[in-house]
């Protein structure tokens, strides 16, 4: 143990202190209460000025890119040593589990007021009597096309349910995007195939496509919502269907978009000549969670669109 | 406080820390950072600390004196919030900075710079809510537990403030948490098996899991209520399909693990003094691991216990009263070990073990009236009286408060290489305990008799209940300014501490000098068998 | 067996709790229904468990710290683990835990049985104050009113001094029959409240949207108070609950010319009352309905709560003012008052706004007013 007071750069990586941290703290900030007060402002039937939010917005950008080109160089030259690729991995793991349970708050929603608050206010179930006392005129229906007070919540005209027999999947748009989605995992696997092959083609053509089939997606998801709104009157106040609808496939777009935008950052560092098969912390954390968004659509197709 | 640490280290390595102000803003250090955690919580439990002090100077007597209700609600609802996000967590988490690192025998946390996000968002949060006291209309006032409709349809425009705030908050406590087990997954020195940490590294471990559990959910519960606000959605609104009570569901979801992040570090901290001062290893090591996870396992299906009320179906009520006594199991495991601990072990009474005793017993009897209101026919009658209040400050402050006070006596002299001054320290240490049981022990009385919580004015018969209880609140918040004056004495003007700091303390920072260096283990220490369990 | 255990635990209680004079005061009620002495029951049972363990472990505590002391030479002895007793202390909470389950499951099988009732009634929370609807077999409202603080505002403000129920008063009791199963549906229109009687041992959450079924059967006649017991806004903590239970042939008589003097009233709503009868009124109500938000001098809180005072509202179109009121404003806590006070409550109230605090709009609301506009919706 001679000079004790080096840190033993084999095992650990001690960073040097840094000003990102705090910049993205107070970037966050600017844009949460930048936020607050316009939503305020909207909500008081005024004219909401976004410029805060939009400043908060451009530092905490700045940081981050500024944050993950550091890593990136670091990386690259040479300083994260098996420990430091650890807890990265470590890291990333436990982030997406709690993006998991993030969605399983909303899944929790969904199924608590399916399973038990719309048949109680349809009158059936062991509450049944709050549906026959106050919302006599009340179905219980999944989807519900009819809310119990239709003046406060306007009654969609149709669902997104999917169709019935197998035919209609044809012009079914969930349908396609789970296909695609589906894809996607596939494609991001080969362009990993591709880093452990060193084949660097076959990693930036593949990744390209993975990238793509996200666009894809997210047109088509902004497609059905424009239909929502427009074609079958659903929309974010159209009562508890509307509400979980919405939030669910709402956040999981908004985790496809950055997603996408991860995967894409990969390209460009694959284009640029980054990872190894030893080394591609990046490109895999980025697969994860691209997985992960995945698995969190399937559950929604099965629960929001077909069950 | 680690200005005195660190001095004459500087010029030995060559990421040393800066000085002035920007050495704390851009800290990646986790001594730096536990201190800025410690004294930012402490700041905190000042003003949670003068707003109970509002709320108690308002029921010293019957009748409205000093605020007015809607004033009242807002101290109420902040003090609850500022406590348990402001004052315990992070406190919690300052000790696991400084601590954790030095357990299994690092240099330092896992993903340092991280490690300083995670703490500078908390004053940007805390800044945003507490702003919202002086915003138009008023601060939140719907209690810590916000329900819906109160906290949107009815809420005062602060509450977008609020939520945003929230969300901070929970980023941050799961960028903390994910630091933390990936410290302790990935940073223990060679020999440190799973078996063989610390149990304070092993309770934060299960907390940095339930928190990361937990903390997302909390993050969906405060978005369904922006988007109900904001968006028209119905999630917490019967006319258009949702259910207030879901928003209970949800909340209760997070919150009742919530309040066992807030002790299991606790049963960390006690189980390292309790041997220390009884000279003698902590008894029944394997289950007190055990226990911490059964704990931690039952905290996850017992929510609803804070719903009796709500008109649950006759199963669910059964189901949570049964799973909420189950707790009383692990919980009565660990205590009976620290009683174990303490049989025949020769003991002494310095401040810390003063602190852990208390605790141990106070924490106990805070824990009996748990078991109590988990008996749903008799929370009928508790719930939501002052009974409820006397039951989590029994487990919060003489529980939480008085193991992170036992802490900081008890590690003061590794972190700075001075010791306090012990016959301040048992002064503290008395004031605290008469206060803290004046202050708390006639509210079981008041809520018995049917004091209903968060209320600024009562019923004249409640009024001798509520006079002690303010009186006791004073001298308890006197005292911890008194606390601040002998940890400050100590920093300055106390005399140097040896290397092992306590006769009998044990574990690896123990073998360090005292102060601690800025790296903690610059290479990894080799494991000695006295040092750790087994 | 579970009455001796209730004795020894009171007795155990006493001894912690010193002076048995104080014993009322210090624990919980035991109330006056089968259901609430169940429960008193089972909180002594409880609670003696919880105090005699609590001495064995604090005097196991005690024990060591007093005897296991360096200062006395003690020498730590070297044990760490033992698994008999680590198994004994925990199987034998489990069974104690068991023992208490058993009676609970019990009372809480017995509170659920609603159903069979003689009497049914709607309870539904306001911010600050109940309605208390009289239903027949099919739901039907009989015959319903709202029961308010009665406390007057300067004994609360400290200007006068406080009376015997202070806080614990209302306007309006709601009166129910001895020795008949009445069985509540708890509900609310804005937000939640809760509604406890703490003799009656039953406390339920008032739901907005959502229902709640509670029931009792009270042996003797008496009043009984309690509170609001969930915290629902500013006025939280000012919306007693009063149950005044009566004789049964008592309360069929009270009930019966209720029922009969809710049409008089009905019919005097085509009557033209005088700016002074319309003044009078229109304080009182305003008083009890308006004043916890708009504040007595009409200056309200804002901006929470606006002023009363110079409002355009109140000095501009009468009609406008007038379905204000009626209708409330969605999403705000000004309430739809049409559904709580009838046409001559609104008609003065909406006529005194416009006429007091310095307002002065210089017409007349008649309840004829309200009950075309009503009608025009
Ligand atoms: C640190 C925080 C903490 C801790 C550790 C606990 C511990 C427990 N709590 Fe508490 N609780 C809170 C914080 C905490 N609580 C808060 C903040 C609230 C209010 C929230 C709000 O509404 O604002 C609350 C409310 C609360 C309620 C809801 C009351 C109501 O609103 O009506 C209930 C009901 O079941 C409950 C139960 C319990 C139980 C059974 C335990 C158990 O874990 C206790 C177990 C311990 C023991 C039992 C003692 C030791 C054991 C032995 C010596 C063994 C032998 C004993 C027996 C066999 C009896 N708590
Ligand atoms: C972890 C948590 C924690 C802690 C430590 C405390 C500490 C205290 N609490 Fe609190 N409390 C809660 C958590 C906590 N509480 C929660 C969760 C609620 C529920 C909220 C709700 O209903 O929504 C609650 C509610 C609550 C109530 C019920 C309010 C109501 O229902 O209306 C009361 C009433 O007595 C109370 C009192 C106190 C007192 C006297 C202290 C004392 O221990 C405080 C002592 C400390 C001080 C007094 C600080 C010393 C400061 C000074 C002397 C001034 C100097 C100041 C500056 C220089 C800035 N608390
Ligand atoms: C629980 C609180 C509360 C009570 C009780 C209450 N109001 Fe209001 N009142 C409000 C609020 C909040 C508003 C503001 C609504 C808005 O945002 O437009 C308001 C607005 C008004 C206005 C319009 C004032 C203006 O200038 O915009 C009138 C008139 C009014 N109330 C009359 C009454 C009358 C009459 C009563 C009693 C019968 C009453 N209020 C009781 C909360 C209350
Ligand atoms: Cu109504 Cu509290
Ligand atoms: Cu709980």
């Amino acid at each position: 143990m001679a000079n004790s007071t080096e840190v033993d750069k084999d095992i650990y990586y001690v960073p040097e202190q840094g000003w990102y941290p705090v910049f993205l703290a107070f970037g966050l900030m600017l844009l949460v209460t930048g936020m607050a007060d316009s939503l305020n402002t909207i909500r008081g039937q005024g004219v909401a000025d976004w410029t805060q939010s939009l400043l908060g917005f451009v530092i905490v950008s700045f940081v981050l890119y500024a944050w993950f080109t550091k890593v990136i160089s670091e990386n690259e030259a040479g300083l994260n040593n098996a420990s430091v690729h650890k807890s990265y991995v470590w890291g990333m793991g436990w982030f997406i589990f709690s993006e998991v349970m993030f969605f399983a708050a909303f899944f929790g929603a969904l199924f608590y007021v399916r399973v038990l608050v719309v048949p109680w206010l349809g009158g059936e179930g062991e509450k049944g009597i709050i549906g026959d006392y106050l919302w006599p005129t009340f179905q219980a229906t999944w989807p519900v096309v009819q809310n119990p007070d239709p003046a406060l919540f306007t009654d969609p005209i149709k669902s997104m349910a999917a169709p019935t027999e197998l035919g209609g999947l044809a012009g079914y748009l969930p349908f396609y995007n789970t296909v695609i989605l589906l894809t996607s995992s596939v494609t991001v696997h080969m362009a990993h195939d591709g880093i452990k092959e060193q084949n660097r083609k076959k990693l930036i053509s593949w990744l390209a496509v993975t990238v793509l089939l996200g666009i894809v997606f997210l047109i088509l998801q902004v497609e059905e919502y424009i239909e929502a709104y427009e074609l079958y009157g659903l929309t974010l106040d159209s009562g508890i269907y509307g509400s979980t609808f919405f939030i669910l496939t709402g956040f999981h777009g908004f985790h496809v978009t950055l997603g996408t935008f991860m995967l894409l950052m990969q390209l460009v560092r694959a284009v640029k000549g980054h990872f190894s098969k030893n080394d591609c912390f990046g490109f895999e954390a980025s697969s994860w969670y691209w997985h992960f968004v995945d698995v969190v659509w399937v559950g929604l197709f099965i629960f929001v669109y077909v069950v | 406080m680690s200005e005195v640490i660190h001095a004459g280290h500087h010029d030995h390595h060559d990421h040393g820390p800066a000085k002035g102000l920007l050495r704390w803003l851009y800290t990646t250090n986790h001594k730096d950072i536990g201190t800025l955690y410690l004294w930012f919580s402490f700041a905190m439990f000042l003003i949670g600390g003068l707003m109970a002090l509002v709320i108690r100077t308002e029921l010293f007597q019957p009748g409205l004196q000093f605020v007015q209700p809607e004033f009242f609600n807002q101290m109420t609802t902040n003090h609850g919030l500022i406590m348990v996000f402001g004052a315990i967590m992070p406190a919690f988490v300052g000790l696991a900075n400084w601590l954790i690192p030095m357990q299994v025998g690092a240099p330092d946390m896992a993903l340092p710079r991280m490690n300083n996000l995670s703490f500078w968002i908390l004053p940007f949060a805390f800044g945003i809510m507490i702003s919202t006291l002086f915003m138009e209309g008023g601060g939140p006032n719907f209690g810590w537990t916000f329900y819906a409709p109160l906290s949107t349809t009815y809420a005062p425009d602060s509450v977008t403030f609020f939520i945003f705030a929230v969300h901070l908050m929970g980023a941050s406590s799961i960028m903390g948490s994910i630091n933390i087990i990936a410290t302790i997954l990935n940073m223990r020195a060679p020999g440190m098996t799973l078996m063989k940490m610390p149990m304070f590294v092993w309770t934060w471990l299960i907390t940095a899991y339930l928190l990361i559990a937990v903390m997302p959910v909390l993050a969906g519960a405060v978005t369904m209520m922006l988007f109900d606000i904001h968006f028209g959605t119905s999630f917490f609104n019967a006319a258009g399909g949702g259910d207030p009570v879901m928003f209970q569901h949800i909340f209760w979801f997070f919150g009742h693990p919530e309040v066992y992040i807030m002790i299991l570090p606790a049963f960390g901290i006690i189980s390292h003094i309790i041997p220390a001062f009884a000279r003698k290893q902590l008894f029944g090591y394997t289950s007190m691991v055990y226990a911490v996870a059964s704990i931690a396992f039952l905290s996850f299906i017992v929510w609803a216990h804070h719903m009796f009320t709500v008109g649950m179906p006759l199963a669910g009520q059964l189901f949570f009263m049964y799973s909420t006594m189950l707790i009383a199991i692990p919980t009565g495991v660990k205590v009976f070990n620290w009683i174990a601990t303490m049989w025949r072990g020769s003991m002494t009474f310095e401040t810390p073990m003063l602190f852990a005793i208390a605790f141990v017993v106070l924490f106990t009897m805070g824990g009996f009236s748990g078991l109590m209101l988990a008996i749903t026919p008799a929370d009928y009658q508790y719930h939501d009286t002052y009974f409820v209040v006397a039951h989590f400050h029994y487990v919060l402050v003489p529980g939480a408060l008085f193991s992170i006070i036992a802490a900081v006596y008890f590690w003061l002299p590794k972190w700075t290489g001075k010791m306090y001054d012990e016959a301040l320290g048992k002064l503290h240490f008395w004031l605290s305990f008469i206060g803290v049981n004046v202050t708390f022990f006639p509210q079981h009385f008041s809520g018995l008799a049917g004091m209903p919580r968060r209320i600024p004015d009562y019923a004249l018969q409640f009024a001798d209940f509520n006079m002690l209880s303010s009186i006791g609140a004073f001298i308890f918040g006197f005292s911890q300014l008194f606390f601040l004056f002998v940890v400050i004495k100590a920093i300055r003007s106390g005399k140097p501490a040896t290397a092992r700091g306590w006769e009998g303390a044990r574990g690896l920072e123990w073998t360090l000098p005292s102060p601690a260096p800025y790296h903690s283990f610059t290479h990894p220490p080799e494991v000695k068998a006295e040092e750790v369990h087994g | 067996m579970k009455n001796f255990i209730a004795r020894l635990a009171s007795g155990a209680l006493l001894a912690v709790a010193s002076g048995s004079a104080l014993a009322d005061e210090l624990n919980m009620r035991v109330g006056v229904t089968e259901i609430s002495r169940q429960v008193y029951e089972l909180h002594m049972i409880i609670l003696g468990i919880c105090v005699v363990i609590g001495i064995i472990v604090f005097g196991a505590l005690f024990w060591s710290v007093f005897n296991h002391r360096k200062s006395l030479g003690a020498e730590p002895a070297n044990f760490h683990d033992d698994t008999r007793i680590e198994i004994a202390w925990t199987v034998i909470p489990t069974l104690i835990l068991i023992l208490m389950a058993i009676p609970a499951t019990q009372v809480l099988v017995a509170m659920y049985d609603t159903g069979g009732e003689d009497m049914l009634v709607e309870v539904r929370g306001y911010q600050w104050k109940w309605q208390y609807k009289y239903l027949d077999g099919d739901y039907n409202d009989t015959y319903s009113f709202f029961s308010n603080l009665a406390t007057p505002r300067d004994q609360i403000t400290n200007q006068s001094v406080k009376t015997d129920n202070y806080l614990l008063e209302v306007d309006e009791p709601l009166r129910i029959p001895a020795n008949r199963k009445v069985r509540f549906l708890v509900t609310a229109e804005d937000v939640i409240h809760a509604w406890w009687v703490p003799d009656f041992g039953i406390k339920r959450d008032a739901v907005p949207g959502m229902l709640n079924e509670l029931w009792t059967v009270v042996p003797e006649p008496g009043v009984y108070r309690g509170q609001c017991t969930e915290l629902c806004g500013k006025d939280h903590g000012f919306m007693p609950i009063v149950v005044e239970v009566l004789p049964e042939q008592e309360f069929d008589a009270w009930y019966a010319s209720k029922v009969t003097s809710e049409l008089v009233r009905e019919e005097s709503f085509a009557e033209t009352l005088t700016h002074e009868q319309l003044m009078a009124n229109g304080e009182t109500v305003y008083g009890t309905y308006c004043a916890s938000c708009h504040l007595v001098n009409g200056e309200g809180i804002p901006p929470a709560f606006p002023a009363i005072v110079g409002s355009a509202i109140a000095s501009g179109p009468r009609d406008e003012h007038l379905s204000l009121v009626i209708n409330g404003v969605a999403g705000t806590a000004m309430q739809a008052f049409g559904k709580q006070l009838d046409p001559v409550q609104l008609a003065s109230v909406v006529h005194y706004q416009r006429h007091a605090f310095g307002n002065d709009a210089g017409d007349m609301s008649q309840p004829q007013d309200v009950m075309n506009l009503s009608n025009g919706q």
